[in-house]
């Protein structure tokens, strides 16, 4: 089916126009097939609300590029606007606005249909335990008091990974989206855990303590991380994870997918030969943060990223399926998604469609200019 | 309400006159808009102004927007909703650079050829109703529309329509088929530019007209022999800047005959052109323009800013911090000096902007250079800014695009 309509997004470019405005179309075989199974976008809905209508342009705009997935970083710190059966005060007490920032579980259903009629996976992030602060208000004693001194300091940190509340709310929301989210992934998250709540917690301490993990708060990340996995895998569902899951030793199952971000302080190239060569396989996205702006043509940077350019294996080249292009929402929202996205994530989408081979900027640069014209048109 | 407005509602300018051709305009508009800022919803959705009195005036009185139609063509509906953003932020010059190397959209009634051939197609003109429009739409809104014909250099797409206007290149002997910077040294030149500015001095209502003279680069001008020859023959030896001088001041002095003032990037005035006392410059390098503008201020001529201020250079993040710190009165010179930078402008030059990008890249951001231009030299606190600014976009999204 994918197929399919990939083939028809290809047909589509070969559409021409004559002088007389009539649409033809020459006699054409084709034969085309991605590199890469995964080809992703990451869309962010925590650090801007975005509107269900520029979701589903968005997935519109990603058939033509033949993006086949849609990553949707739906909750973070700033905002939980998935509205949750289980938890409904999740989104009543975290989402910007309760009623106008929110997606309803119609909301929801909307996108994946939308997006399966033309060939798009709907891989939802919820992430922890860090990232969560939106998820504190409409779930009280799950996130980690911090404190100052003896006393609570009125903060809150990430997910409180010693209590068995955590552990039982956890299991009930995950029953949730695994339900609503029929993909086999789903993407948890674990990045940028910041230690500094958990050291201040005397409980956390204690704990610390008891498990004999010393100072190590890696090994408090590791138990969080490795319950959370379990819980996933009973519910029959696979997971994909941001690179510090695998930097901090977590345990992970071997079908893990691990997610390339970051830049330093390892080079991401490095980064990949470690995590291809400890097995797992990889998603590239450290050198397509497309929310990252700069004047002129970026694009050519986007463009002349190869994902197979780090020292490994033909077995190791193999375990990487893809990348993702990511457009983080901290200074994007509807009034500005759409020119920042496009055509600039074109290019990562003809990087993981076409052939290694297929670099030739001047070449791109014509091709990119009148695809352009077509999004427009 | 209208009571209100007349008893309490006081503005004050403290302009000259030459400076404001529409003196209603000025006086009323920047107010209904601080007026309008006031005006805030309550619980149940009513929209109130508490009693209140204002006093409100600009610091500057040049506080302008560029925009670039050359570098891609802007359709009217980009323009007219920008000089309402425009209105909304208290700007009140539109600085049109309308033509430039890539393409020449200005359809002129003596030389319709320009744009025939210069346009990107026929249908990325401005037709004189389209530019009439444009004026109009932006005098009902208390902005002056400052159209920029930048010459010698910048004028690859008027060579495609007028005959003989550009310099041949050479390579050697031959010609290279390639042009250059308008030919200074035909008098055919000269009888084209007279004619030109004439209809662009009736068709502008606006005292100014900005000539440009940024970026000559005289390599054509160097191979070109004839060139060479008149070079001997003026006796200015191996430097061009006075042949850039010789043909700059001939414009002017076309310019001057019309009745116009006009505005000159920095290059004119740092190339020793002799200009007239009442000649504004405008400093766009940004290596130390501190320095320009007291160099600029300094030799008596007035000066507006748009260096720190181009706003098609963007960057990640909240760039606007940097637009809002800057101090334009922060350079070297006496009081006088100072009070002949009459104000700056923020540009938002083409090569990457269009229709689709166009409203996102310039608003917010340019209501940072709005506010330093408009605000007293104090109010320059980050944070409380942050937040003003914060509500100000989405008094803007409502008014332009109906969303916040």
């Amino acid at each position: 089916m994918c197929g399919f309509l990939a083939g028809l997004e290809t047909f589509s470019q070969l559409v021409g126009r004559d002088e007389n405005g009539m649409y033809y179309i020459n006699n054409t075989e084709i034969v085309d097939f991605p590199r890469f199974p995964h080809r992703g976008l990451l869309l962010d809905t925590s650090r801007h609300y975005l509107p269900l209508r520029a979701i589903l342009e968005t997935l519109d705009v990603m058939a033509y590029n033949k993006f086949n997935v849609f990553h949707w970083h739906i909750v973070d710190d700033p905002s939980f606007p998935y509205e949750s059966l289980t938890f409904p005060e999740l989104s009543k007490q975290g989402a910007f606005h309760a009623m106008t920032h929110i997606y309803t579980a119609s909301d929801v259903q909307t996108v994946i249909e939308y997006a399966r009629l033309r060939g798009i996976r709907v891989v939802a992030e919820f992430d922890t335990p860090g990232h969560t602060l939106s998820w504190g208000p409409g779930a009280p004693g799950l996130l980690t008091p911090c404190y100052l001194g003896k006393d609570p300091s009125g903060t809150y940190g990430p997910i409180n990974p010693i209590l068995n509340s955590t552990y039982q709310f956890v299991t009930s929301l995950f029953q949730e989206v695994s339900a609503v989210f029929p993909d086999f992934f789903l993407h948890l998250g674990g990045d940028e855990v910041d230690f500094t709540c958990w050291k201040s917690n005397p409980n956390i301490r204690a704990f610390m303590k008891e498990m004999g993990f010393g100072e190590d708060y890696k090994k408090l990340e590791s138990f969080y991380i490795q319950r959370l996995l379990d819980i996933i895998s009973s519910l029959g569902k696979g997971y994909i994870v941001w690179q510090e899951v695998f930097d901090n030793a977590v345990k992970v199952r071997p079908d893990t997918i691990i997610h390339v971000w970051k830049e330093n302080p390892t080079p991401y190239t490095e980064e990949m030969a470690n995590v291809t060569k400890a097995g797992y396989r990889a998603l590239l996205s450290a050198p397509w943060y497309l929310n990252r702006i700069s004047y002129g043509q970026d694009w050519m940077a986007a463009y002349q990223v190869e994902p197979l350019k780090f020292e490994g294996s033909s077995e190791q080249k193999a375990r990487v399926i893809g990348g993702e292009a990511c457009m983080w929402g901290e200074y994007v929202d509807v009034t500005n998604l759409a020119p920042r996205l496009w055509p600039r994530a074109g290019a990562v989408a003809e990087r993981l469609w076409s052939n290694a081979t297929v670099r030739d900027l001047q070449d791109a640069y014509t091709r990119l200019a009148d695809f352009r014209c077509k999004l427009l048109g | 309400m209208v009571l209100f407005l007349t008893k309490t509602l006081r503005t004050s300018t403290g302009l000259s006159s030459r400076y404001l051709p529409w003196v209603f305009g000025f006086f009323f508009f920047p107010g209904l808009e601080t007026f309008s800022q006031l005006v805030h919803e309550d619980d149940y959705g009513s929209f109130l102004v508490n009693e209140t009195e204002i006093n409100d005036f600009p610091r500057f009185a040049h506080r302008g927007i560029l925009l670039d139609t050359s570098r891609h063509y802007l359709p009217l509906k980009s323009i007219l909703t920008n000089l309402d953003a425009m209105a909304f932020n208290k700007f009140n010059v539109l600085h049109w650079h309308i033509v430039d190397d890539q393409s020449f959209p200005y359809q002129s009634v003596y030389f319709p050829e320009l744009s025939d051939k210069g346009a990107y197609s026929c249908n990325h003109i401005y037709t004189p109703t389209d530019v009439r429009l444009v004026i109009e739409y932006a005098r009902l809104r208390g902005i002056r529309v400052i159209p920029e014909f930048d010459t010698p250099g910048h004028t690859q797409s008027w060579g495609k329509g007028q005959k003989d206007l550009l310099t041949p290149c050479y390579s050697g002997e031959r010609p290279t088929g390639s042009f250059g910077p308008v030919n200074p040294i035909l008098n055919t030149t000269y009888d084209f530019m007279t004619k030109f500015f004439k209809e662009i001095s009736s068709v502008f209502p606006d005292a100014y007209i900005h000539l440009g003279g940024d970026e000559v680069n005289f390599d054509c001008w160097k191979s070109n022999p004839e060139v060479k020859e008149f070079m001997k023959k003026q006796g200015f030896g191996t430097d061009y800047a006075k042949l850039e001088s010789y043909y700059i001041q001939k414009i002017l002095d076309i310019v001057f005959s019309y009745n116009k003032e006009y505005m000159v990037w920095q290059e004119v005035f740092d190339n020793k052109v002799q200009l007239k006392p009442d000649t504004v410059v405008q400093v766009w390098m940004e290596n130390n323009y501190a320095h320009e503008l007291s160099s600029v201020t300094g030799a008596g001529f007035t000066a507006i800013l748009a260096a720190p201020w181009y706003l098609d250079y963007i960057s990640y993040g909240q760039d606007w911090k940097k637009y809002y710190s800057v101090e334009p009165l922060n350079f070297p010179g006496t009081e006088k000096q100072k009070k002949l930078l009459i104000g700056g402008e923020a540009c938002l030059w083409g090569e990457f902007v269009d229709a689709t990008n166009l409203t996102p890249r310039l608003w917010p951001r340019a209501s940072a250079v709005g506010e330093r231009l408009w605000s007293s030299r104090n109010v320059t606190n980050l944070q409380d800014a942050y937040k003003r600014l914060t509500s100000h976009r989405c008094r803007m999204l409502r008014l332009l695009v109906n969303y916040c």
